[in-house]
């Protein structure tokens, strides 16, 4: 019998809009609050990829939405790198407060409609948000674990989120789907559990981290290794590497915008309209922009975390865990809807028709599109595009499907 | 093929929404309750929705122009935003009961390669296409001396997307040269209210469209 702890149970589904739902749009969830599940004891023992053991793990999770009485329209939803488990809807009730980082997917009569389908979103494995990470209390020293955590790997998040499923009493679920890093989380989804997935939607991701990916990653982990209040990863909370982790979050921004939606928004723009100051103070808007990023990124990021994930998503390649793409997928159950942005350069439009390309020919049901899209990679958590209409089309044949 | 993104050409298919809808009941007649049907440059997804919910049919389509593949997808369809030619090479021989090739053949590329690789993965072929030699067509160039302009083919010479044209007599002669077996024929006209009406004699006179049902050879 393995326990399980739930803290701060709440009732599932909607809440309330409350007295302030009136001045926020009506087709939010509302105010939703955060849950966590303890898994511990022997049938809760991960055995991770890298080859260590990790015990006990806490998963930080949100839910939206009813879970119908045959448990048949479960939806979960895979964050990316810096993301977290507060996928829709709003903390509290103050008016400055932003939703959470998929909203434009996820409310009432939106394309993952709450009103049909139950969503589920954690935060995984290894992150810094509530899901045990690298700052999460080590059992054996009574201190945070650090670089004592064990290498994770997407293979290892999508474990975790199957212990939450099963927490939940979810057998199979309607759709998986993510953008970027939680793209692969869907692939490997699809992988681990084909009997589990009945539609899996890889958003501005790949099936295999290119070299570009893994270059601008290792530059970004070098800010962070070479920051001196780095300590080996031993730094104090209150000091921490924040120079290079802020240095790795404008490195990885970058990679996030497109050519265009950075001329758009900055073009060679001074700050405040001034000219050129013959320093090497921030004279451009994009410059500024990029230290406001970070700045921010500091404020609310792990810089030990932030080396462990990307190294996940720098392992991440399903063409040498199986020996090709078409065996990767040959096993596979769900049907698929793949889904890339025109001006991605991070997860080019090509990686994904190659992933396409490999499930049409194992014979897998397979739906992509390139939807055009100036904003780049950053596009899956941006509204102004085709990618909702694709995502509920989708779910709408799946759940027609799974009911015949 | 290129593997480059496709980006859309600008074409305004509306144009062809009436010519293209038209052959819709005789493509739907050579369909059977439960087929596995491949519908290639299945634009907005149409016909292939009519098929699916008509036939029961299990439906996949191929669609190149991002906007079209984006419509067809959130009507719920599994289509694939991609090259007609470069799918076909992907498919295993005979893995479908049907392939669609509606109105596409003056468009595509490699028509031979399509045709021949779409009797190769489906057991049967429908192929639909405009009637180059139907009187009107023939009667504007013989009294204008100009590119007829009509609801078969409604584009002007400068703004059109096909990069050939056919005629009945044509496309029977390509199929005898392949030894293509041609199951069935049907033609049709649009009338005035451009409400289609089917063609009996004379079609390669009379047809503005014509449908063929097609076998790889035996």
């Amino acid at each position: 019998m393995p326990s399980q702890k739930v803290h701060q149970e709440a009732p599932a589904g909607r809440a309330g809009a409350g007295p302030s739902g009136s001045v926020r749009p009506t087709e939010s969830v509302g105010v939703v609050k955060q849950r966590s599940v303890s898994f511990d004891g022997p049938d809760h023992v991960l055995r991770l990829e890298s080859g260590g053991a990790l015990s006990p793990i806490t998963v930080a999770y949100e839910t939206y939405g009813t879970l119908s009485p045959k448990r048949d329209n479960a939806v979960l939803v895979c964050h990316a790198l810096s993301g977290d488990a507060h996928a829709a809807g709003y903390h509290g009730t103050d008016e400055g407060e932003k939703p959470g980082w998929w909203d434009i997917l996820i409310g009432p009569g939106k394309p993952l409609d709450t009103d049909r389908y139950f969503v589920i979103s954690s935060n995984f494995l290894g992150s810094c948000y509530g899901t045990t990470g690298p700052t999460s209390m080590n059992p054996d020293t009574s201190q945070s674990y650090g670089l004592d955590f064990p290498f994770f790997t997407i293979t290892d998040m999508v474990e975790v989120q199957r212990w939450l499923l099963d927490h939940l009493g979810i057998d199979r679920l309607l759709a998986v789907l993510g953008g970027s890093m939680g793209g692969m989380q869907a692939l490997q989804w699809a992988i681990s559990y084909p009997d589990r997935v009945a539609g899996c939607l890889p958003i501005a991701t790949t099936a295999r981290m290119s070299a570009q990916g893994i270059a601008f990653n290792e530059v970004g982990r070098q800010a962070i290794l070479s920051d001196s209040k780095f300590l080996a990863g031993k730094y104090p909370n209150d000091e921490p590497p924040s120079t290079g982790l802020a240095l790795a979050r404008m490195v990885g921004h970058i990679t996030y915008l497109s050519e265009d939606s950075m001329n758009r928004k900055f073009g060679r723009r001074f700050v405040n309209g001034n000219g050129r100051s013959f320093s090497f103070s921030k004279d451009f808007q994009v410059e500024s922009y990029l230290h406001y990023q970070g700045d921010k990124f500091v404020q609310r990021f792990d810089a030990n975390t932030y080396l462990y994930i990307s190294r996940a998503m720098d392992y991440f390649d399903l063409v040498t865990d199986h020996g090709s793409l078409e065996n990767a997928f040959s096993n596979c159950r769900s049907s698929f809807l793949v889904i890339s942005f025109t001006t991605d350069w991070l997860f080019p439009p090509s990686q994904s028709r190659d992933t396409v390309r490999a499930l049409r020919r194992v014979g897998k049901d397979v739906s992509y599109c390139n939807v055009e899209s100036d904003q780049g990679h950053d596009s899956f958590l941006l509204p102004g595009h085709r990618m909702g209409d694709l995502v509920a089309g989708f779910l709408k044949r799946l759940s027609e499907g799974e009911g015949s | 093929m290129s593997d480059s993104a496709p980006a859309d050409s600008g074409v305004n298919w509306g144009l062809t929404r009436i010519r293209d809808r038209a052959l819709d009941p005789f493509i739907l007649a050579s369909v059977r309750d439960g087929d596995r049907v491949l519908d290639l440059g299945c634009g907005g997804g149409d016909l292939l929705l009519r098929i699916k919910e008509k036939k029961n049919a299990i439906e996949r389509g191929v669609e190149i122009e991002g906007s079209l593949a984006a419509e067809a997808i959130s009507k719920g369809l599994s289509v694939i935003q991609g090259d007609i030619q470069e799918n076909l090479l992907d498919l295993g021989d005979d893995s479908f009961d049907v392939v669609i090739l509606n109105q596409v053949i003056p468009i595509v590329r490699e028509l031979v390669g399509v045709l021949l690789e779409s009797l190769r993965v489906g057991r049967k072929v429908v192929v639909t296409f405009p009637n180059f030699a139907y009187w009107r067509t023939r009667s504007h160039l013989y009294w204008h001396g100009c590119l007829p302009v009509t609801p078969s083919l409604p584009y002007q010479w400068y703004d059109t997307p096909n990069i050939r044209l056919v005629t009945i007599k044509d496309f029977r002669a390509l199929c005898s040269d392949r030894d293509i077996v041609v199951l069935k024929e049907g033609y049709i006209t649009l009338a005035g209210d451009r409400s289609a009406r089917p063609v009996r004699g004379w079609p390669n006179f009379r047809a503005s469209s014509a449908m063929f049902l097609l076998a790889a050879p035996s």
